[in-house]
């Protein structure tokens, strides 16, 4: 005898369950970060001054302000561009527009997922070896650049040619029937046209490099240098290694520097995120393909 | 009506890796300053003989090409030929119209440009001429400066033609020009194809065979990859010699 089963709920309460089970998750998602944006805002904005942010610390670092360490991290986040930039596009135009589907594009292809999944740290300890020991840069920002633009390069490759790709096949076939050389198709319409996506993918990298401790621990940042880098030999303090060392290293700092601290890395970080989207939105407007 | 031969397709033959339309052994002549179509069923090969032509075929998953195809008596498929210059020589406008995303006058400079041309005044003179040639200079003149991507699909078209026409092509291949059109603008199409052929050699795959008993002046029917019939077009479409040609015209098959 065979009789089907009455369903135990109705289809529209089991949809309605779903629905409920799936909205919460979106809500546990989005809870922490206003969490922890709330929280670092309301225990640091009493921090945050004029002063804050353009004097040098003094008194063991308990007083004055994070110049240098907010001048480092902008030197490190350009330094990490100069590298980063110039060899994650082309990394990505030659896996977009030349590589043929061989052994050694898969090589390439592999070794850039590997190198995503690589632990900052390790990043850190690499640097050491090759850049401050090995090539003798010292302690410095060059080091610490060179350092943080590896790890970033995954980044900008894989968005940089997600972005080249999205461009339609048949603007280059036109471009080359109207006797375009393969460079001149790619400088003329495949780049402008991935631009805007290049640069999201570019700001989106730098801003992790701005924000890590791991990678610059070795090769660049000091404990306390209350003077301003002169030059890429130079050291320089960084606002995530600041934090980390107000943090964990000095006895009885006060906790309203440290988020302080905290919330400056964070508005310099988010600025990034947010000019990245509005960079992006501006040119999908006039996009129209 | 024979006249000078523009292209010489010697025993050409091609095949793709997946092996879905593939060329044998064409033996055929294009005539100068004529209308030379090629026409057949889908799947025949037209295409893909077309974009031999200026060897567009490159780009693709080519397996096997044999034969030869001499533009004014050059081999263009040997190996080492300037296929950049090849390209400037022999323009195509493709079956849809895809403008560049940029400004209409920009499209039509475009190629120029890319052959090194900076003078504005050659440049300004050249979209002038082309957009008169393709019949679109009275709907754009005042307006050239708007990105290419706001005209309709049929101008659109005849600015792709514009684009070729500035580069003063010796030949100018058609994919199926008119396919995505509506009948006023497949018109001016025609019409432009006529009033340049004295100028330009013309080789088109028709979207109709209504379409290449309209313009042909030599004709060429296609099945399968082979060349079936090649003969002067109003002969053609009166009194095919073949069987399979009178029944593709006729409609018997398609």
């Amino acid at each position: 005898m065979t009789r089907t089963k009455p369903p135990r709920l109705s289809r529209q309460t089991s949809q309605r369950i779903a629905f409920a089970l799936i909205t919460l998750a979106a809500i546990v998602v989005v809870a922490p970060i206003f969490f922890i944006v709330g929280y670092i805002v309301y225990q640091g904005i009493s921090a945050i001054s004029w002063e804050f942010l353009t004097a040098y610390p003094h008194n063991g670092m308990k007083e004055g302000g994070l110049l240098p360490a907010i001048v480092g991290t902008l030197w490190l986040t350009l330094g990490t561009a100069v590298v980063a930039v110039p060899i994650g596009i082309g990394a990505a135009i030659y896996l977009s527009e030349y590589a043929k589907d061989n052994a050694l594009t898969r090589a390439i292809r592999v070794a850039i997922i590997n190198l995503a999944g690589i632990p900052s740290v390790v990043y850190g300890l690499f640097g050491l070896g090759l850049f401050v020991i090995f090539l003798n840069f010292g302690t410095s920002i060059l080091a610490g650049s060179l350092t943080l633009g590896i790890m970033t390069l995954p980044v900008i490759i894989s968005t940089a040619e997600e972005a080249l790709r999205a461009v339609p096949q048949s603007f280059r076939l036109v471009s080359v029937s109207l006797g375009g050389t393969r460079w001149q198709t790619i400088r003329r319409v495949v780049l402008p046209q991935a631009l805007p996506g290049i640069i999201t993918g570019v700001i989106l990298g730098l801003e992790r490099a701005a924000g890590e401790t791991a990678p610059i621990l070795f090769t660049v940042a000091a404990f306390f240098l209350p003077r301003l880098p002169k030059s890429i030999f130079d050291q320089t303090m960084a606002l995530p290694y600041h934090l980390f060392v107000i943090s964990t290293q000095v006895p009885g700092m006060p906790i309203h520097i440290q988020y302080g601290t905290a919330l400056v890395l964070l508005i310099f970080v988010l600025s990034m995120n947010v000019l990245a989207t509005l960079i992006r939105n501006h040119y999908r407007k006039q996009r129209f393909w | 009506m024979a006249g000078d031969i523009k292209i010489h397709i010697q025993n050409f033959g091609l095949r793709y890796s997946d092996g879905t339309e593939s060329l044998h052994d064409i033996t055929l002549d294009i005539y100068a300053r004529q209308i030379n179509v090629l026409f057949g069923p889908a799947g025949g090969g037209k295409s893909t003989l077309l974009r031999a032509m200026n060897r567009l075929n490159d780009l693709t998953d080519v397996v096997e090409q044999t034969g030869h195809i001499l533009l004014d008596g050059e081999d263009i498929t040997r190996p080492g030929y300037d296929i950049v210059r090849l390209r400037r020589r022999v323009g195509i406008v493709f079956a849809r119209p895809v403008v560049l995303p940029m400004s209409i006058y920009r499209n039509i400079t475009y190629g120029l440009e890319l052959a090194g041309i900076r003078d504005k005044a050659t440049l300004d003179a050249a979209v002038t001429r082309s957009l008169q040639q393709s019949a679109l200079w009275e709907e754009v003149h005042d307006r050239l400066g708007d990105p290419a991507h706001a005209l309709s699909g049929g101008q659109q078209q005849r600015l792709c033609l514009a684009r070729v026409l500035a580069l003063q092509p010796e030949v100018i291949l058609l994919d199926e020009p008119t396919s995505g059109l509506d009948p006023i603008s497949t018109a001016k199409i025609e019409t432009t194809m006529q009033e340049l052929k004295s100028d330009y050699t013309f080789v088109i795959v028709p979207h109709s065979v209504q379409q290449a008993a309209r313009v042909a002046d030599w004709a060429s029917f296609f099945l399968q990859g082979e060349l079936i019939e090649h003969g002067v077009g109003r002969e053609m479409f009166l009194k095919p010699k073949h069987t399979r040609t009178e029944d593709y015209i006729t409609g018997r098959f398609g």
